[in-house]
């Protein structure tokens, strides 16, 4: 018999289309699995199974992050301002998925509004490392994360706005893919930087990956005017060495602040990479020092704007028993908001108002586009950057709670390809031990590619995965 | 630097209300972080363009054609008060 | 204390006559039931995103062309932040420093910028509710909420009430020739808000502005602006200080009351909307809207002038009130062009029958009018006679010749027997006037002509009764 857990998402696909296993047990199995959750992974689970559908995905169940708009089906985006609240649409994304085979599983937890690194921030409690349960998953994607790297679900999509996607999956021992802006529909994603979210897969091998990419992208959405048709196509990557290929090191991205051993992991990884055949090289990305402070002002700034429409005429919390309109508003804002989500609307709402806004948000934008020509002249000379995806392993909970900025820091590797809109995947890397000794966790690679050149991240991904032998079946268990 | 009344302030552009003790603590946080963000402002910027739109589309405009509406009972099934088939709020005027 | 000249901008809404509203495929809505005309994106529900509507660009295109702006080859949407209940998102999508189109000229008046924008959604105010004890509730209806509108700027140089009453006719004229919008500013269709601030005459200087807000007739804003003129001056001449406000004219009682006061002015926060792309505008897009621009008001009035002979403000009136002159072209089309003088004076007397309403929406039919007019010409009715006629086209439409007859309208002429009996009449009536024609003096004819006027009821041709007079006294 099948060890259904064990057959990555492709296999039970292939399982599926070989006539060896019915769509239906898969999905009850991952059902079960699911709803015996222990990490609090979820925030909702199927009742029923589906019909199953034909499609190239299989009939192989997906968990969707809590901020994708599911009809009928709580969409909360972690937030008690929006508990219980079922969107009378679904995301075009999550619509394509299932069309193409892959139906709704469950609802993942996450930090709320996408705010935060670690998950902790939810609405609805934290998630649970699968490595080790005093830790975080990671964030704000982190129920996706967790699930897959758990077994819970066979794969998942999650949002990246600056490092949502990669980082989580880093923390897990998973894959995580953030595509090209554009690349993939945000209609129905309940937004948290406009300019900056994108949806990607969380998988447990680079080829899910792919394969879930492949039905993501295409045509572009007409309800999405910043998504775009896909130039090119995604293929399932087969590379097995790295030839030809230029790797730079961004010296600005891989030594300050990052623990000994990632960068262990790291350069263990580099010298594999050259055993492939790549070259590996310092490359400048000399504005990326401020990518971090560029972003915390961009990405406040159009959460405050995207997150006014919570205010409780609509949909959602309403403070109960409001003496007159502005009551209303403040107290359910108040009432509804996390501590995360209050700190960041103060922010971004500061850096817009009359007087900062050329000191803040002007002046964010032009480092953004410093950034976007750093990464640019980088890739006349490499084919991708290569960085440690966090800085860090997994810390454990509460750990960085009380100072918002060691929180932020964690995004020092992932932010800057947000900013420039261009691809990054964080792929497992090994595991290292955290700073005060105990035992391992796993750490992510992160490489960087120039727009659409997601088919060639996933070939290098892949090969240097086939090459690094991960084995996540301990965090299955 | 930020101070009480600051926060106070963008509180209210923001509709939020925040207890002494959510003031006294955004008060020191958000001066921390902008401690932080303040480096962005050693930078030399003169003559780069601002980016809004990191990818650059243009042309991305909806043809004038009708698509359906919601259902009134869908619009206004998750409103927290329904009154005269609309969504009641405390009335501004008052 | 030198004397104070008004400065006055104005701030124009129009709604635009898509099919569709400005950020989604919700059909506009005329009347519906509340909230039927409702989707994601106009109801702000998270997750929703606008894509713009090209045909309300194309429309803004045509009112910036047409109104001689200059039209920007790439423009952007920002957000302007602030909470209302109207407003589903808490941000609307406008343009800012990058508007579609700016600069530009009508009559005389400069423009500052033409945008596009989406319009607010309503807000009922229902009184204390039944549910709720003891509160105040308003109803939100979100069918116009996303409306397309163009916002048209100013500068500020309109010179008085009047001027800008007069200017305001003109522009709506211009956007109704267009065919964008149906300007009524009864419906809301079209909104204007007035900018007014006073300043010693020859100088330069602007002083502290207020804002009026929404006026919804040309009469009130006349009006509006002529009270708050007046409030200011009386400030101002007391030695006081005009505060910056923005404030309410009440037409009922003639008085202006504030809405919000500077101290609670709004940080709207503007950036770049992040989920839309810019604007760009093609050269194709601008060749397509200036081909879908006709004959525009001013241009019209100069032709009624050049090519019809009328009078500048004859022609300007008929041009001006495009369904006027739509109406004036429609009877030439039955009565030649040769009589358009006749017409316009004619539809002047319409007009002091019919108010405000067009023509067109009347009982009396173009062809019913030209009848008439030529009948007045061919003077087989009286001019006097005539207006009762159109009296009863205007209360009951019918035939012009139908009603003469009908009523016994017809002109009294020589050949009538009757008509030289009535002169004769009146000549034997008033031998003193008789009399003085006699020895020479034409002005006592008035007299005579109008003795027989009164027993003809205005029947009797003038040129054919002064004839009569003059044959009879000289035999
Ligand atoms: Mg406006
Ligand atoms: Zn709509």
């Amino acid at each position: 018999m099948m060890d259904l857990v064990e057959l990555t998402a492709a296999q039970a696909a292939a399982a599926i289309g070989r006539g060896d296993l019915a769509a239906r047990e898969l999905f009850d199995f991952y059902r079960d699995r699911a709803a015996a959750d222990e990490l609090n992974a979820f925030t909702w689970v199927a009742q029923e199974s589906p019909e199953a559908g034909d499609g190239p995905l299989g009939g192989v169940p997906l968990a969707v992050k809590d901020l994708f708009c599911t009809a009928g089906v709580p969409s909360q985006s972690g937030s008690r301002i929006l508990e219980g609240y079922r969107p009378p649409y679904t995301a075009t994304v999550v619509e394509r998925l299932a069309r193409a085979g892959a139906p709704l599983l469950a609802k993942t937890n996450q930090d709320e509004f996408a705010m935060g690194s670690s998950t902790e921030n939810s609405g609805f409690g934290p998630t649970l490392n699968p490595w080790d349960r005093t830790r975080v998953p990671g964030g704000s994607s982190g129920g996706s994360a967790a699930a897959v790297a758990a077994g819970l679900a066979p794969w998942a999509i999650g949002t990246d706005t600056g490092g949502s996607i990669r980082q989580p999956a880093a923390l897990c021992g998973i894959v995580g893919l953030k595509p090209t802006y554009g690349a993939v529909s945000r209609y129905g994603m309940i937004a948290f930087a406009s300019s900056l979210d994108q949806a990607g897969p969380l998988t447990r091998d680079v080829s899910d990956a792919a394969l879930l990419l492949m039905q993501m992208v295409g045509a572009r959405d007409p309800r999405d005017a910043t998504s775009l048709d896909y130039p090119g196509s995604v293929s399932l990557p087969a590379r097995t060495d790295l030839h030809g290929i230029r790797l730079g090191v961004p010296t600005e991205l891989s030594s300050d602040g990052i623990e000994p051993g990632v960068l262990g992991a790291f350069a263990a990884s580099l010298e594999l990479a050259r055993q492939l055949g790549a070259s590996v090289e310092t490359c400048q990305l000399p504005h990326a020092a401020h990518a971090l402070a560029a972003y915390y002002v961009l990405a406040p700034a159009e959460a405050s704007s995207n997150l006014a429409r919570f205010d409780g005429v609509r949909y959602g919390l309403r403070a109960q028993d409001a003496t007159d309109l502005l009551d209303m508003y403040t107290r359910t804002r108040h009432d509804g908001f996390g501590a995360e989500v209050k700190r960041r609307i103060m922010l971004g709402t500061y850096a817009l108002s009359s007087g900062y806004y050329e000191a803040y948000y002007g002046r964010a934008q032009r480092v953004r586009t410093l950034i976007a020509r750093d990464f640019a002249a980088t890739f006349e000379h490499f084919d991708f950057v290569v960085t440690p995806t966090a800085p860090g392993v997994a810390f454990e909970l509460g750990a960085k709670t009380a100072d918002p900025y060691a929180m932020y820091l964690n995004d020092i590797c992932t932010v800057p390809a947000s900013l420039a809109g261009i691809p990054a995947i964080s792929i497992p890397n090994g595991m290292a031990a955290p700073p005060g000794g105990g035992k391992s966790l796993p750490v992510g690679l992160q490489l960087i590619g120039p727009a659409f050149s997601e088919d060639r991240l996933l070939s290098a991904a892949f090969a240097l995965e086939q090459a690094l032998g991960f084995d996540g079946r301990a965090a299955r268990r | 630097m930020i101070d009480r009344d600051t926060v106070l302030h963008v509180a209210r552009l923001a509709r939020l209300e925040l207890s002494e003790e959510e003031v006294a603590r955004l008060t020191i946080e958000l001066g921390a972080v902008l401690e932080h963000i303040e480096t962005i402002s050693r930078l030399d910027l003169e003559g780069v363009p601002p980016t809004s739109h990191v990818i650059d589309v243009t042309g991305a405009l909806r043809a004038d054609e009708p698509e359906p509406c919601l259902p009134r009972e869908r619009a206004l099934e998750s409103a927290p008060e329904v009154l005269d088939d609309g969504f009641a709020v405390p009335s501004p005027q008052a | 204390m030198s004397e104070l000249e008004a400065v006055i901008g104005l701030e124009i809404h129009t709604q635009l006559k898509t099919r569709t509203k400005m950020f989604c495929g919700c059909e506009l809505s005329f009347g519906e039931p509340p909230n039927t005309r409702t989707c994601p994106v106009c109801l702000g529900l998270p997750g929703a995103l606008p894509v713009a509507n090209a045909r309300a660009i194309h429309f803004a295109l045509m009112i910036g062309l047409a109104l001689g702006c200059e039209v920007a080859p790439r423009s952007i949407f920002h957000r302007k932040n602030y909470f209302y209940p109207d407003l589903p998102k808490g941000y609307q999508i406008s343009q800012y420093d990058e508007p579609i189109c700016s600069g530009g000229e009508l009559a005389g008046v400069r423009l500052h910028r033409v945008h596009l924008e989406e319009d607010a959604a309503k807000l009922i105010h229902v009184g204390e509710s039944g549910r709720i004890h003891g509160s105040q509730r308003s109803v939100v209806d979100f069918n116009r909420g996303g409306t397309p509108l163009v916002e048209i700027v100013t500068e500020p140089e309109l010179r008085s009430p009047g001027h800008a009453r007069e200017w305001l006719t003109l522009l709506r004229a211009t956007l109704r020739s267009l065919g964008v919008s149906d300007v009524n500013m009864e419906e809301g269709s079209l909104r204007a808000d007035a900018n007014v601030s006073l300043r010693p005459v020859g100088t330069s200087v602007l002083g502290t502005k207020t804002e009026l807000k929404n006026m919804n007739s040309f009469r009130f804003i006349e009006r509006g602006i002529a009270a708050e003129i007046e409030r200011q001056r009386q400030i101002i001449e007391s030695g006081g200080a005009v505060e910056q406000e923005t404030l309410h004219f009440d037409p009922s009682s003639g008085r202006l009351s504030s809405l919000r006061s500077k101290e609670e002015a709004e940080d709207y926060r503007y950036f770049p909307e992040p989920d839309l792309i810019p604007i760009a505008t093609t050269d194709e897009m601008v060749s397509a809207a200036r081909a879908d621009i006709g004959e525009l008001p001013l241009d019209r009035a100069k032709r009624f002038e050049a090519d019809l002979g009328l009078n500048a403000d004859g022609a300007r009136n008929l041009a001006f009130r495009g369904e006027l002159g739509d109406y004036f072209e429609r009877v030439l089309g039955s009565t030649g062009a040769e009589h358009a003088v006749a017409v316009a004076n004619w539809i002047g007397q319409l007009v002091a029958r019919i108010g405000d309403a067009d023509p067109a929406d009347t009982n009396v039919t173009p062809q019913a009018f030209g009848a008439l007019v030529m009948l007045v010409g061919s003077r087989a009715v009286s001019g006097a006679a005539a207006r009762e006629v159109l009296d009863v086209l205007v209360a009951e439409g019918g035939d012009p010749q139908a009603i003469i007859d009908a009523r016994g309208l017809g002109s009294l002429s020589r050949k009538d027997g009757d008509l030289a009996t009535i002169v004769a009449r009146a000549i034997a009536a008033d031998p003193s006037a008789s009399e003085r024609v006699r020895a020479g003096n034409d002005k006592a004819i008035g007299a005579l002509v109008g003795a027989v006027m009164r027993e003809t009821r205005g029947r009797a041709d003038g040129a054919e009764v002064t004839r009569l007079i003059h044959e009879q006294l000289a035999t």
